[in-house]
């Protein structure tokens, strides 16, 4: 079902389509078919303007069984249309979807349009000629039956998928001719039956100028790392632990050994982080990606980093928890996590991705904070953007920011001594000095460091020295980061605050509640720590200041706490994303109370 | 330093740092930071070439006292952070220093797994069977029953034998010596630095605050040392009375050579590829046999992580190019919105 969604988004891309996706699958591979766990989903919403969110309520539902019916109609919009699978409304089916009566002979789909189709049988029926394929394989191309028909019902372009299940199949040609042949059936069938009086035609919206493609926040991430790469000389290494939903990003960067990347499958979650600050020791530009579970293991990788003051860049696909929770649903709560989740005073910069193309410049700009400053920092997705996808402007590659460095070369003075704590007095980094370099051997460690030599002290002045220069260092990086934008075309009182894969469900509902003749800002954080330089006059500006977030406040407590603002929340946990609806409803609560 | 010919010739003296050394006084760590520095111009690098690496532990002090690239790191992690280094540097030498608690507890799991990849690394576990950094508790090699201050009624774990969880853990070079055994130890670390991939050395260490005169019975009884020499029968004791023989179901103990006779004695051979024969030596210990064997175990070629790693960037270029950003970014399918 994800690849026929795919599919759809890519015909819907190439038409020239606004899109976003919510893909929605469950953590087990092979869930028992026909179960209410085991639906696996795939909502695509287009349009011919630009769009912002997957959308609330879809307009069409095709269910293949009962238990799809079932878990996804509650989100169906009333009159919106349901197509159905009849094939697969069995005694057993409606029975292990806990249907008591058919629902497709009952009342209790009269809101909708039903269209009934023998979807399976009459795939089956149309691949009777092919040869080579068990029965089960046959009726497995279904999906591709109910694609054809949905790309015939709004129009979609069909070469690319044509294309596309040539080359996905090319071993296996039969199973090629199946689904090519049940993709065309779907479609023929849409054409012919009178079940279908209208097709629909969505414009293509329009958009900037440029070449677009359509990418999802997991492959921007990778792309983003690899122009990472490009963009600072420096060789990626990548670390990590297989893990849901951040596997993407290791087995896309295992496809990248043409730039250079050496990805590294380790024993353990401390073993991946450990690699990585161990490469950047070497030179390397260090990275590790892995989601909530296993970020908590490699917190003392990320505290030796703060000392060390070296690159590392560690990614962290937020998913819902807490422990192993549900790996393939989204949440945002990993933020205070990431922030305080280690022992002593260990600051680390936070960049937060908005969207799954923003992934790209998101990487992009945490390594950008690495380098520079010598510091980890954590860099936040979550699975909702990890998996969701939407249409991509490509930028131009040369117009992407220069973040080279310097290694150190020469010793800090006339002496010929090597300080390795010696501070840039701008940027408080230290010098990065690779073994290799001559005169410049050293070392370096967990324990605290003399200032500028860097040899262990215990010296009680010193430490405190130490710890407030770890801390300004961070800090100042507001000064090179852009300030928060907000978006007020009206001069309103309130303003609603995001970070992170709210942002398009905050945009849509600001749209709304704006169209609605109310006044409501919004601003969104791409960096959480530092904040952005004027945050503080921002949300000092504002009567109300909303903060929705899917956890239970965790911005608003460092908002809270650093501006001391009282700033409100939304906070529903459900490991979902937001929908625009819920937070038109909250916003308007809020600016007419 | 200087020959007076245009080549460099570095002494012992060029590997101290500046630091002072700060082990107890009557540490065997002395004794093996001294052969350490003693046999670095052996290696033929220069001493920006060479990184030690260290976890948290008495031993894990040690790169801070020599003068080439260093890290101290976190407890057990220090195979790991090498590994990153040495796949990512593959003209390094990479050295790691270890203990039994730093090594075979906290860090077990880094330890098997940099050992079967064979990654270039030359890892050194100090084992004194105790605890010293954290004031004398058991360590995972403390003996059954060891009374410590963690355990006032004796331990209860079963201790490892580190030779054999490297063997078990398809180590391709394995090795053991004594921290005051210049000759011995010197012996194995060359043959631990000619090795390519991972070399595992353990180096009997006294801790003479907390465990003092753990392995007396071989460090000051010379005649319980068995020198392993490859391809020659395994002979030892002060008058060579003694030798080591294989039962028929594998295992190998020590006998009177007047019992076996010269032509019964195992002959020992690093090189063969089947590691039965160093397990068998790693199990002959002090407890079972009255002795104990030094040298090396272990020696076999085996594909290395690092050079597969290398070979397969190379591949890929060959069969892809250079990566090339902008075409990655428009790689699968795109379309143009024109302006109006």
């Amino acid at each position: 079902m994800q690849l026929t969604g795919d599919r759809f988004t890519s015909e819907t891309a190439v038409f020239g389509n606004d899109l976003a996706t919510l893909p929605d699958f469950p953590a087990e591979i092979r869930a028992p078919a026909g179960s209410l766990p085991g639906v696996s989903g795939f909502q695509v919403h287009f349009a011919d303007h630009d769009i912002l969110t997957p959308g609330d309520q879809p307009n069409v539902l095709v269910a293949m069984n009962p238990a799809a019916l079932k878990v996804n109609l509650g989100d169906l919009a009333k009159g919106g249309t349901v197509i159905v699978n009849t094939d697969a409304f069995s005694d057993r089916n409606l029975q292990k979807a806990g249907y008591a009566t058919n629902p497709l002979e009952d009342a209790s789909l009269s809101d909708f349009h039903v269209h009934a189709v023998s979807l399976s049988s009459m795939t089956i029926e149309a691949l009777k000629e092919v040869d080579g394929i068990t029965s089960r394989e046959a009726e497995r191309s279904k999906n591709f039956f109910a694609l054809g028909l949905m790309s015939w019902l709004y129009n979609r372009p069909i070469e690319g998928t044509l294309g596309f299940i040539d080359a996905k199949f090319a071993k296996r040609p039969e199973i090629a001719e199946a689904n090519t042949r049940a993709f065309k059936a779907g479609w023929n069938y849409g054409e012919t039956s009178e079940d279908f009086a209208v097709s629909y035609e969505i414009a293509p919206a329009k958009l900037e100028p440029g070449t677009y493609r359509q990418i999802s926040g997991n492959s921007a991430l990778t792309y983003g790392l690899i122009a990472a790469s490009k963009l600072s000389g420096l060789p990626l290494f990548l670390g990590a632990y297989p893990i849901t939903p951040a596997s993407d990003v290791l087995e896309q960067l295992a496809n990248m050994k043409h730039f250079g990347v050496r990805t590294f499958q380790a024993e353990d979650e401390i073993a991946a982080s450990g690699a990585a600050l161990g490469a950047a020791f070497g030179g390397s530009l260090g990275v590790t990606t892995s989601a909530g579970p296993g970020i908590v293991l490699k917190s003392e990788t990320v505290g030796l980093a703060v000392t060390l003051e070296l690159p590392l860049i560690v990614v962290d696909v937020q998913r819902a928890g807490p422990s192993t929770g549900m790996p393939t649903k989204p949440e945002q709560a990993d933020l205070l996590m990431v922030m305080f989740g280690r022992n002593s005073e260990s600051p680390v910069p936070v960049v937060a991705a908005s969207t799954p193309a923003g992934c790209f410049d998101a990487a992009i700009e945490a390594a950008r904070i690495a380098i520079k400053y010598r510091t980890p920092v954590f860099l936040l997705s979550d699975a909702y953007l990890a998996n969701g996808s939407e249409p991509w402007l490509i930028p131009d590659v040369g117009a992407l920011p220069d973040i080279s460095t310097e290694f150190a070369a020469s010793p800090s003075d006339e002496e010929n001594v090597f300080l390795p704590y010696k501070r840039d007095a701008q940027t408080l980094a230290r010098p990065w000095a690779i073994p290799g370099t001559p005169g410049l051997e050293h070392r370096i460690g967990g324990l605290e460091k003399e200032d500028e030599t860097g040899n262990i002290s215990y010296d009680p002045e010193n430490h405190d020295l130490m710890v407030r220069l770890r801390a300004a260092k961070v800090a100042g990086i507001a000064a090179d980061i852009p300030e928060l934008e907000v978006d007020d075309p009206n001069g309103a009182d309130t303003l609603v605050l995001g970070w992170g894969s709210t942002y398009g469900a905050i945009g849509a509902a600001a749209r709304r509640v704006r169209t609605s003749g109310r006044k409501v800002a919004t601003a969104h954080l791409h960096h959480l720590n530092p904040f952005p330089r004027n945050t503080g006059a921002v949300v000092r500006s504002y009567e109300q200041v909303l903060i929705p977030e899917i956890n239970l406040g965790q911005l608003r407590m460092l908002i809270r706490a650093e501006f001391l603002v009282d700033a409100v929340g939304y906070n529903k946990v459900r490991g979902r994303p937001f929908r625009a609806a819920e937070l038109e409803d909250a916003i308007t609560a809020l600016v007419d109370s | 330093m200087s020959k007076g010919n245009g080549l460099t010739q570095l002494g012992a003296k060029d590997f101290k740092s500046d630091q002072e050394v700060r082990w107890c006084p009557g540490c065997g760590d002395y004794a093996i930071l001294n052969v350490i520095q003693s046999f670095m111009p052996e290696l033929g690098l220069t001493r920006e070439r060479i990184v030690f690496v260290s976890g948290i532990g008495c031993a894990a002090r040690l790169p801070y006292y020599m003068q080439t690239y260093g890290m101290h790191s976190i407890h057990g992690r220090a195979p790991a952070i090498a590994t990153g280094l040495a796949v990512s540097r593959p003209d390094l030498s990479v050295w790691v220093v270890t203990g039994d608690g730093d090594a075979l507890s906290i860090g077990g799991n880094h330890l098997i797994h940099s050992l079967r990849r064979n990654v270039n690394l030359k890892i050194l576990l100090f084992n004194n069977k105790i605890y010293g950094l954290t004031k004398g508790q058991y360590s995972p090699t403390s003996e059954l029953g060891k009374v410590t201050k963690s355990t006032p009624m004796g331990s209860l774990d079963h201790p490892f034998n580190p030779l054999s969880v490297a063997i078990g853990a398809e180590a391709s070079f394995v090795a053991r010596a004594i921290d005051t055994d210049k000759k011995g130890l010197t012996e194995v670390l060359g043959a631990a630095a000619r090795h390519r991939g991972s070399a595992f050395v353990e180096i009997l260490q006294n801790c003479n605050i907390y465990n003092d005169g753990a392995f007396d019975f071989v460090r000051e009884e010379k005649g319980n040392r068995i020198y392993l020499e490859s391809r020659a029968p395994i002979r030892f004791g002060a008058e060579s009375e003694k030798g080591v023989v294989q039962d028929a179901d594998g295992s190998a103990r020590v006998v009177d050579l007047a019992e076996a006779g010269e032509d019964g004695l195992l002959v020992h051979d690093a090189a063969q590829r089947e590691p039965s024969l160093a397990f068998a030596l790693s199990r002959i210990t002090y407890e079972t046999d009255g002795a104990v064997p030094l040298g090396v175990f272990r020696s076999v070629e085996r594909p290395v992580y690092d050079d597969l790693m290398s070979q397969q960037l190379e591949d890929a270029r060959e069969r892809s190019g250079e990566g090339n950003l902008e075409a990655l970014l428009h790689s699968g399918d795109t379309w143009i919105v024109r302006t109006d």
